[in-house]
């Protein structure tokens, strides 16, 4: 049954878009990510505008991130006042993300900006995950603890705050500096940022675990929710019928996963998650070295186009 | 709306052109199956039938143009083993769609003079680099003249796989279409063709414009517009996202939002 999307002006198959969902979905309940930075590239992969995927792909998120959110509001695991010092980084991030955005699509390299910085991200991220999750699974068997707290040139930092959830004593620098830089990325890449975000708050900030994923979720609902916003007023690229139908595919898959991956092991999961995020990782590099089939490509013009 | 307005002027523009290059002018008659598209929830592409007669004898060709507008075509290097795009021509004047129909083999119907003067054909379209690495005002029409003689400049020269990547990519986008059919009924009076427009079909207004060729001229010539436009809801969504866009902006994130506190609630009950 097709479907025609208003914005991104185009006739997509409804049960495809219900799949898509329902597998990411399901991929982000197993491994509890929101699954952005698997969505958007297959959004651009059938044929929705790269501009409409990253605006849609924020709105999308927002309903993700809202539910999550609550849960774990429930369980006390949101640092508020971190979350608020992450989101006040994270929208000046987003400003500066979304006029990033223009201008590298304006002389024509936000394609290439945007492959490099999922296979950098990705790439990294998914080698210290996988050597992590080699680690862990070795430690468990060795039995071996490591060092609770260390001190390095972070904890020098001015503008000292006081995180009670959290237990920390830092400065205030160092979760905006986060935040901004997440912010940075959900603009130009459509992702809430969490696989970026997560390992920076727990290997940079160092913040107990417990409230590691509540809090980054906080953040990540306003700044997503902020991102829709500015890509709905700058540039009309928020479809809504697109969001709702991904949502719909994608709250399903996440109950289904989240199920599935209560049988798993956490270092097993994450070793998994390792693996999937390198493959991402692969696709998008082989991409950029592969000949294209066609050198050329067409773009709508600098100086006002044919929409 | 300016744009709109530009487009009636160059339709009218069009047809005064087309009133004045016969001579003796031979009566086309023709018309569309409809004058209207509408791209609803369902849309997935379109035919219209153009169907008409000619008086005399000549070959009939049948051109459809989209709404004019501005096109990027750039081209990718390889730098540091990685392709990336490199060079940029802006060409104005592009069709967003073209399609070309005759009663016989087009080229034979319409001789390279005639397809320069009246940009029949899509490599012969009045399309002319606004920017960048080719010279402003150079046509893609000179550049892909099989007539065109060695003497022209390095700008010229340097368009040709440019204009030539632009009709190859517009017509794998299935924006630009190979040529088509006009059939003519026994008695080679009455005439059709079926104008196909797929799914991702821009929407505008398209003129269509048919022609009565005889011994390489135009002998007739007839232009009918043709409006292609979202309607029903899709219409109103794509209105209000542009006309309201910060309330839009704050309903999708309002419904996102509901609908994530939906699904906790739902999913927690169980």
């Amino acid at each position: 049954m097709q479907i025609y999307l208003p914005i991104a002006e185009m006739s997509v198959d409804v049960f495809l878009l219900l799949g898509l969902g329902g597998l990411v979905g399901f991929l982000s309940g197993l491994f509890g990510v929101g699954g952005g930075f698997l969505m958007t590239p297959l959004l651009i992969f059938i044929g929705v505008p790269p501009p409409v995927a990253v605006g849609t792909e924020a709105n999308q998120i927002v309903a993700s991130s809202v539910s999550g959110m609550l849960a774990h509001w429930r369980r006390q695991g949101v640092d508020f006042k971190m979350g608020a010092v992450l989101l006040s980084g994270g929208l000046v991030g987003s400003t500066g993300g979304v006029f990033l955005f223009e201008y590298l699509r304006d002389i024509g390299q936000i394609d290439l900006v945007i492959s490099l910085a999922y296979v950098f991200f990705l790439g990294t991220v998914g080698l210290l995950m996988l050597l992590e999750s080699v680690r862990s699974a070795v430690r468990r068997r060795g039995g071996k603890r490591r060092k609770l707290h260390h001190h390095t040139w972070v904890h020098g930092l001015p503008f000292k705050m006081r995180f009670r959830r959290s237990k920390l004593y830092i400065s205030a620098f160092l979760p905006l500096a986060v935040g901004a830089a997440v912010g940075v990325l959900a603009a130009i890449m459509g992702v809430g940022g969490g696989f970026l975000m997560v390992p920076a708050m727990i290997y940079l900030i160092g913040m107990p675990t417990a409230v590691v994923i509540g809090t980054s979720l906080f953040q990540i609902t306003f700044v997503t929710a902020y991102t829709t916003f500015l890509q709905a007023t700058n540039n009309q690229t928020v479809d809504i019928f697109l969001a709702l139908l991904l949502l719909l595919g994608g709250v399903i898959g996440a109950q289904l996963g989240s199920r599935a991956g209560a049988r798993l092991r956490g270092e097993e999961l994450r070793g998994l998650l390792a693996i999937m995020v390198l493959l991402v990782c692969g696709k998008l590099l082989f991409d950029l070295i592969a000949t294209p089939d066609d050198l050329f490509s067409l773009a709508v013009g600098r100086l006002g186009g044919q929409r | 709306m300016s744009r709109r307005t530009a487009l009636l002027v160059l339709l009218g523009l069009g047809l005064t052109w087309a009133d004045a290059a016969p001579a003796r002018a031979e009566a086309v008659i023709a018309d569309l199956s409809k004058r209207l598209v509408a791209i609803t929830t369902g849309f997935a592409g379109t035919d219209v039938l153009l169907f008409g007669a000619v008086e005399g004898k000549g070959e009939v060709v049948v051109v459809v143009k989209g709404p004019i507008g501005r096109l990027d075509v750039r081209r990718k290097a390889r730098v540091a083993g990685i392709w990336i795009n490199r060079d940029t021509i802006t060409f104005a004047n592009v069709p967003s769609f073209y399609s070309v129909s005759a009663s016989a083999p087009l080229a034979r119907v319409v001789p390279t003079a005639l397809a320069l003067r009246t940009g029949i054909g899509a490599r012969f379209l009045d399309i002319a680099a606004a920017q960048g690495r080719a010279g402003r005002g150079a046509r893609c029409s000179r550049a892909l003249d099989p007539t065109r003689e060695g003497t022209d400049g390095a700008d010229i020269r340097r368009m040709v796989p440019f204009c030539e990547a632009l009709i190859r990519n517009k017509m794998r986008e299935g924006l630009f279409q190979p040529e088509g059919k006009v059939t003519f009924l026994p008695g080679r009076k009455l005439f059709r063709t079926t104008i196909r427009f797929p799914a991702n079909v821009p929407v505008g207004t398209y003129s269509i414009l048919v022609y009565v060729v005889r011994d390489g001229q135009i002998v007739g010539s007839q232009t009918h517009p043709l409006v292609i436009n979202k309607t029903g809801v899709e219409a109103e969504v794509f209105d209000f996202a542009h006309r309201h866009s910060a309330f839009y902006g704050l309903i999708a994130v309002a419904l996102a939002a509901l609908a994530g506190w939906g699904a906790g609630l739902i999913f927690r009950k169980q």
